[in-house]
């Protein structure tokens, strides 16, 4: 009687109870259940994975339950990131999940035949490689291995990008493969190859809770690497001494930290760094010790030109167009003597910094008690003097000896998620090997044919076509047969329409993309391959502080679509080697004769070494179980092979599954977190204290390296500068982020962020509709004058992550001579009212 | 006239291959991020939508989620000086605001102690947390919620029972 009593406060609770099972979406029983606690329902599967965007590398712990990722969040255990995500980062969970994926190949048709105007068909992964192969064996046939290539990226695996450079370098004997790093960071490549004759950070993220002050030099990273300026935050606001100063071409969020913010005219930046160097000199602030015993000084060649086409008045016009790298000895007096027109007033003069800005942050540097790390990215790396920008930060620091020590780090960040490991320790550039072997040299040749098991002479010698000239090489009918993997390079590439687009729809050429999402690449392909992504494969990145991680598979991919690895292996298959080797190399080693690609170089004892039986338990392996050998650890072994002993040491497979990563080199089962430092670097000689052992002398270049104006300047027909980047929302040209809801919402469409007294001059206000036209193109936008971006009188920002508004078609494509990377901060525009 | 004629012509012919070679192309057009605009043609920019300005809690896709923001933050000052947004959500401040508190997570170190206040780490809170424009997506997403997982999963449970 009583217990059966309906009261008003039993009816709220059934109320609220019946509220609360209607929003969790569960039935309403005579129970009135509103919570599943069975523990077999409610246990989620928690797995690591490194995060899918940026060269941060954070970690994250993803939920599984019955094949669908559930859940993701940043993994307490991992010391790059500690608990935290970025919003990209938090928002992973749903990636994969965009309603438009692909999910069977698809080739442009005509009644029933490819037609290269063909529209879009669905065919099968047979039909798909059938016309494929033939494409290829096609232009082998008539030009040869310079008529095929690749384009990649640092979104592939490690094990991808190891096996796309057997593939290509190896089987086709074609080095036209490269990544789309060669956009991002190729010029960091240069400055460390050119410094110290080996690639990568020397120091690691601990130096952020170790320094006193921070620089950055062309880096927003409050927008793209979010989760170490939560570091650097952490550390500026958890100690008052420390200092931030930010350089840009433009306020951007980096600013709402600075001590110091210093707005900077455009290619300025070379003429601050001398600045810096000078008054180093110039106070007694060089460390004397330290250079004597460790630096040696190098005259770079000057008047190196723009990297266009060679028939281009600039080029014409560049004394050193064709020896842009090259350089001969000086003094230390000498160096000083050419530093020391870069006063303080000239640096003002030229780069519009007030004076006492530009003094602080140099006084930052020249204090031998303050602990400096530099940060750069694609400020410094994106230029037409990038090698020379990342060469000039290194002298700093090497003249004052503030390197490879906690907290004095000079530290070059990556923009893609292994933009380190599989771009430049696999070597998938057009001149390079892996471990920082380069194509050009025999003996360097030798050891990859070594390890690979291939007669010597099987990679050719001629650096391949580098990602700028690729596309130009397509427009020219030179590069016919080309398979893009990985990357969005027709909204990535600058000068879209006279390059790129007119390159990818030649009738001569046959165009291949493999994506996740239809992008405007796959648009402009002949053929589109459903690709597997993330942890719907197992994997392996190296982030910015030489940090490999890897992952296993975590869910299967939809449909038909299987990953890069599967693609690149299975389309080697249909390949006899006769067909892609001359006899006089197979005569070297008859062994091969009869067999296909896919066995001499996947089933060459290395590769498939493994067994099945060795795969994780508990997690499926899509590859291993479809060649029937563990892939992913055959591939790492021999890749390992290159860099065990030399300098890159990696860890037994097994342990990178239970790590959160390991910085190499990793030798006796530890990593390495300052490089060339006694005590912290196992490659350092005893005695020596550092050693810059990546040059046979053991000594790192300090380079006189002057200021040279940009390709393009604002004039009276395009009188703004445009600088291009990116926003926190969208990473990877929007392919992913564009299709989480959340992401899309926050920063739907490109917009141009422009200083308002510049826009009422020309008579716009914020919202309105205007093009955006330089020489080569124009795209239509929205005048934008507040939020988070706040550029200078006579600068424009805008974002290229909007497939809308495609900004490349605007862009200049200029390359540094040295890097070939593009610069995207600086070409003349002008704006009109639609 | 008979020379205005035959050029007429051969611009219509033009034209209606033009045409045609459009439209083999629209055909063809699988981004599904741009509008039916071929690759080397504008389209009309869309307008700069308002921020949705509610003080409306939405849904996590998940619990780890960071929720995102359900008003309009553009103007917000979040520098070394000031912290618009704690105004309304630091611990001390949501009984006047009436908003929610930050999570419990923003006061731990990168060890993972509690400090006393929040932790400079989670200082810039738009790395993290998002207003949200008046748009629609382009493109929608088909990640499945954990509860319709588990009620998936029940209903199968009752059918086969």
């Amino acid at each position: 009687m009583l217990q059966n009593k309906i009261t008003r406060r039993a009816l709220l609770k059934s109320q609220a109870a019946a509220l609360a099972s209607t929003a969790a979406g569960l039935p309403l029983s005579g129970q009135a259940q509103n919570l599943v606690t069975e523990s077999n329902k409610t246990e989620l599967k928690w797995s690591k994975a490194p995060c899918r965007f940026c060269g941060t590398g954070c970690s994250v712990m993803v939920a599984t339950k019955d094949n669908h990722v559930v859940a993701t969040h940043g993994d307490a255990k991992s010391p790059v990131n500690r608990g935290l995500n970025c919003v990209k980062g938090y928002f992973l969970s749903k990636i994969m999940y965009g309603k438009d994926r692909l999910t069977q190949p698809l080739l442009r048709k005509t009644n029933g035949k490819f037609d290269k105007n063909g529209e879009f068909t669905p065919v099968s992964w047979d039909e798909a490689f059938d016309i494929m192969a033939e494409k290829w064996k096609t232009a082998l046939k008539d030009k040869g291995p310079t008529s095929v290539g690749m384009f990649g990226s640092g979104q592939w695996t490690i094990y991808e990008g190891y096996a796309a450079s057997k593939l290509m370098k190896a089987g086709f004997r074609s080095n036209n493969l490269e990544p789309n790093a060669r956009h991002c960071m190729a010029s960091a490549v240069g400055g460390f190859m050119r410094t110290f004759g080996i690639d990568e950070p020397m120091g690691c993220y601990d130096d952020m809770e170790a320094a006193d002050a921070f620089v950055l030099w062309g880096s927003n990273m409050a927008e793209m690497h979010p989760i170490l300026w939560t570091r650097v935050t952490d550390r500026r606001l958890s100690a008052k001494h420390v200092k931030v100063a930010v350089l840009s071409t433009y306020e951007h969020r980096c600013f709402d930290l600075a001590d110091i913010p210093m707005v900077f005219k455009p290619q300025t930046d070379l003429v601050i760094l001398n600045y810096i160097a000078n008054y180093i000199i110039q106070n007694n602030a060089v460390n004397e010790d330290f250079v004597n015993k460790h630096t040696i000084f190098k005259r770079g060649n000057t008047d190196i030109g723009y990297g266009l086409r060679p028939e281009h008045p600039l080029q014409q016009a560049a004394a050193n167009a064709d020896k842009a790298g090259g350089s001969v000895d000086m003094t230390f007096d000498e160096y000083a003597e050419f530093v020391s027109e870069y006063t303080l007033d000239k640096a003002h003069e030229m780069s519009g910094v007030p004076k006492n800005r530009l003094e602080e942050m140099a006084k930052l540097y020249a204090d031998p008690n303050v602990k400096v790390t530099s940060f750069w990215t694609m400020g410094f790396n994106q230029h037409t003097r990038g090698v020379w920008a990342n060469n000039l930060v290194y002298n700093i620091h090497l003249l004052t000896g503030k390197i490879s020590e906690p907290g004095n780090s000079p530290f070059s960040l990556t923009g893609q998620p292994s933009a380190c490991g599989t771009a430049r320790e696999v070597g998938t550039f057009a001149h390079r090997l892996p471990a920082d072997l380069v194509v050009k040299k025999k003996e360097h040749r030798d050891i990859a044919e070594k390890i690979w098991k291939l007669p010597e002479g099987t990679i050719p010698e001629k650096v391949g076509y580098h990602a700028v000239k690729q596309n130009r090489m397509l427009k020219d009918g030179k590069l016919n047969a080309y398979w893009i993997q990985v990357n969005n390079n027709l909204q990535a590439a600058a000068n879209m329409n006279e390059e790129t687009l007119p390159g990818y729809r030649n009738p001569d050429n046959f165009i291949i993309v493999s994506d996740a999402y239809p992008t405007v690449t796959a648009e402009a392909a002949d053929l589109i391959l459903p690709t597997a992504m993330w942890v719907e494969k197992e994997g392996g990145f190296g982030n910015a502080e030489r940090r490999t991680q890897l992952w296993h598979q975590l869910v299967d991919a939809p449909g038909e679509s299987k990953s890069d690895l599967w693609q690149l292996m299975e389309f080697s298959k249909r390949f006899a080697i006769e067909e892609v080797w001359p006899e006089e190399l197979l005569a070297k080693m008859p062994e091969h004769r009869g067999k296909s690609l896919y066995d001499v170089l996947y089933r060459n004892g290395n590769v498939d070494a493994f067994p099945l039986s060795e795969t994780a338990e508990g997690y499926a392996n899509q590859e291993a179980e479809d060649f029937g050998f563990y892939v992913q650890k055959g591939l790492f072994e021999e890749y390992a092979a290159f860099g065990r002993g030399h300098g890159h040491d990696l860890a037994p497979f097994e342990r990178y599954h239970e790590e959160r990563g390991l910085r190499w080199p990793v030798v006796d089962g530890n990593e390495t977190k300052w490089r060339f430092r006694e005590g912290s670097d196992p490659y350092v000689t005893e005695g020596t204290e550092v050693e810059f052992y990546g040059h046979k002398d053991g000594k790192a270049r300090i380079f006189a390296l002057p200021y040279e104006p940009p390709a393009e300047v604002p004039d009276e027909e395009y009188p703004l500068w445009l600088s291009t980047g990116r926003v926190v929302e969208h990473w990877h040209s929007g392919s992913m982020t564009q299709r989480v809801p959340e992401l899309y919402k926050a920063f739907p469409d490109a917009v141009c962020f422009m200083h308002p007294d510049d826009a009422t001059e020309s008579g716009l206000h914020r919202g309105q509709e205007i093009k955006i036209i330089s020489r080569r193109g124009e795209i239509r936008t929205r005048v934008e004058t507040r939020g988070r971006n706040r550029p200078p009188r006579g600068l424009v920002f805008v974002p290229w992550f909007d497939a809308s508004q495609l900004i490349n078609k605007v862009t200049l494509d200029a390359t540094d001579p040295i890097s070939k990377q593009t610069d995207y901060k600086k070409c003349a525009i002008r704006i009109e009212a639609v | 006239m008979k020379n205005i004629t035959q050029k007429t012509m051969q611009k219509i012919i033009a034209g209606v291959l033009l045409v045609v070679a459009g439209a083999v192309f629209a055909d063809s057009m699988v981004s599904t991020l741009r509008t039916d605009t071929p690759l080397n043609e504008e389209q009309k920019a869309p307008k700069i939508m308002p921020f949705e300005d509610t003080d409306k809690k939405l849904k996590r896709n998940y619990p780890e989620q960071p929720p995102v923001i359900p008003h309009d933050t553009e103007g917000y000052r979040i520098d070394l000086n000031a912290n618009k947004c704690l105004s309304c959500h630091a611990r001390s401040r949501t009984e006047d605001s009436g908003a929610p508190m930050v999570s419990i997570t923003h006061f731990m170190d990168r060890e993972g102690q509690f400090l006393a206040t929040i932790s400079p780490r989670r200082y810039f809170c738009t790395q993290c947390h998002v207003s949200q424009r008046e748009v629609k997506p382009l493109v929608d997403n088909d990640f499945v919620d954990i509860d319709e997982l588990l009620h998936g999963a029940q209903s199968m449970e009752h059918k086969s029972n």
